[in-house]
């Protein structure tokens, strides 16, 4: 499946330099770390949302995007990649210079200036003042999906599906909270300037809300 | 900390063990590598090294073949040893149609549970009921038709066989290529068409339907048993794996730290053979392969299962 992608992904690239004085106002590229985890379903959503879904493994395909999603996946794995193919020093000076960034479950972590509980060796990216928990609401057999109102998103209720989810601990002042688990006070959605992040999937759901939010994010940036 | 303290009587009630909960959780773990492990110590390595998950188990599948008798699941503080050790997802086998061991591992708190060929089968008629479970099943399947029947009996998530233990990757790719081959050959049929071959497949017509018109199956899958290099792991992903599990491979070489965050990168980066060239350098001794001529029939896990 990342295959697929990333030649598609490629693809995508390669078209992109002779039409991109045609398309780059209405179709901006916007890649998907695709290190680890659930690439694919961020590359459709994307797509659906009216963008050029572009696969990013390398620094030199990071320099050509408008925007990134760093998807859902294991955080520590993901971390360690980006470690080893040499990408954190870029990606923080991306997301530093207003690049647009979302991330969902794993990418909320990867996108917190503060991890509560890392593993051995796993740091924080940074981009977003919040201070983080991993797999916060339990193991698997606690994972779910439930409604949320998202702030935000018009049209009712979002349907969010966590999976060994983590939840913000805390937010620093410029951190705009959009969800709150209902009946509790667990934060599960923030955004802060350009960057966006959610302690669910919207890439598992048909529902492309957040992520139109999100391209909206990066249209008005570039 | 759990959900079971947040209050779920509010509109709207959190929903637990879904399919998409289930199926989602496996999707989490793509482009991953999963690593069989039997301590704590070596769970870390696994983590370590960038495993997406680790299989808890009392001996990995060449140990079972060299010493022989009926392979159990592994022992409960065994695997609570392991859940403490690493923050990653921690993945348990049950026999084949022991619902019971699948019970206990559910009870444990394991992240997924592998029902599998590796250990000797409870029962050799029935599957276990897997719609009857919160924690989400991962099956093995040598060909379409199993991997269908699986699915019908609740399973979130497939790998193919291979022959675990083995150190030898070639009915893996066998498998793996008879399931890709398969769903190829099903999305180019009518609709017609599409009711014989459910029979042949004794899989449900919708899921057939479903899966003909997707051309791909409706969950992960996966590739095991016998991959040892990360050239092996590789090839699986070229083939169109959405992951690898690793057993023997890696506590079985001579150098598994370095072999284990190799065998990660190499998945990553499965398509650019300059990257799976550099991190097969100095890796050391791989695991001694068997040759699959070279086992009895009767040892042969990948006929377990139906």
């Amino acid at each position: 499946m990342v295959t697929g992608s990333a030649a598609q992904g490629s693809a995508a690239q390669g078209s992109a330099a002779k039409a991109s004085a045609v398309t780059s106002q209405a179709m901006p590229p916007v890649g998907v770390l695709a290190l680890q985890g659930d690439v694919a379903e961020h590359l459709r959503a994307l797509r659906d949302s009216g963008v050029r879904p572009v696969a990013v493994r390398r620094p030199e395909e990071l320099d050509r995007v408008d925007g990134l999603v760093i998807p859902g996946g294991e955080s520590t794995t993901i971390w360690k990649l980006i470690e080893v193919f040499g990408l954190a020093e870029q990606l923080r000076k991306r997301v530093a210079d207003g690049m647009p960034a979302f991330g969902s479950c794993a990418g909320m972590i990867l996108l917190a200036d503060q991890i509560c509980d890392p593993a051995s060796g796993q740091q924080a990216l940074g981009g977003i003042d919040i201070t983080v928990r991993r797999n916060a609401f339990g193991r698997q057999v606690d994972s779910f999906e439930r409604d949320l109102d998202v702030r935000g998103i018009a049209g009712g209720p979002y349907r969010a599906v966590f999976i060994r989810a983590p939840w913000v601990e805390a937010v620093g002042p410029g951190v705009d909270v959009l969800a709150i688990e209902p009946g509790t006070s667990r934060i599960v959605a923030v955004r802060q300037g350009p960057v966006l992040a959610t302690a669910f999937h919207p890439e598992l759901t048909p529902d492309r809300r957040v992520h139109q939010m999100f391209v909206e994010i990066v249209r008005e940036r570039s | 900390m759990s959900v079971s303290d947040s209050p779920e009587g509010t509109s709207g009630a959190a929903q637990k063990g879904t399919s998409r909960v289930k199926r989602g959780m496996a999707d989490m773990l793509k482009g991953g590598v999963i690593m069989d492990v039997v301590t704590p110590d070596q769970a870390k390595i696994a983590e370590d090294a960038g495993a997406v998950a680790v299989m808890a188990l009392e001996r990995v599948p060449a140990d079972i073949r060299a010493q022989g008798g009926v392979a159990r699941m592994s022992d409960p503080d065994m695997i609570d040893s392991i859940i403490a050790a690493v923050s990653i997802p921690v993945m348990a086998k049950c026999r084949i149609g022991h619902f019971v061991e699948a019970q206990v591992l559910q009870a444990i708190g394991v992240d997924y549970i592998d029902e599998s060929e590796v250990l000797t089968p409870a029962d050799e008629a029935h599957h276990v009921d897997k719609w009857e479970f919160t924690v989400p099943f991962v099956c093995g399947a040598t060909n379409l038709g199993e991997a269908l029947r699986r699915l019908t009996e609740g399973a979130a998530m497939i790998r193919s066989k291979g022959e675990a233990g083995t150190g030898n990757v070639v009915e893996a790719t066998r498998h793996m290529r008879a399931i890709r081959g398969e769903i190829r050959r099903l999305s180019g049929l009518s609709a017609d068409e599409l009711f014989t071959a459910a029979k042949e497949l004794q899989a449900p017509y919708e899921l057939v339907a479903e899966v003909a018109a997707a051309a791909k199956l409706p969950v992960v899958l996966f590739t095991a048993g016998g991959i040892a290099t990360p050239a092996d792991a590789a090839m699986m992903m070229q083939l169109g794996a959405d992951g690898v599990f690793v057993g023997s491979g890696i506590f079985k070489s001579g150098d598994p730290a370095a072999r284990a965050a190799a065998i990660v990168k190499a998945t990553t980066f499965h398509d650019d053979p300059d990257v799976v060239a550099k991190v097969s350098r100095g890796l050391g001794e791989p695991m001694v392969g068997i040759n699959l001529d070279d086992l009895a029939p009767q040892q042969r896990y990948a006929g377990r299962g139906w």
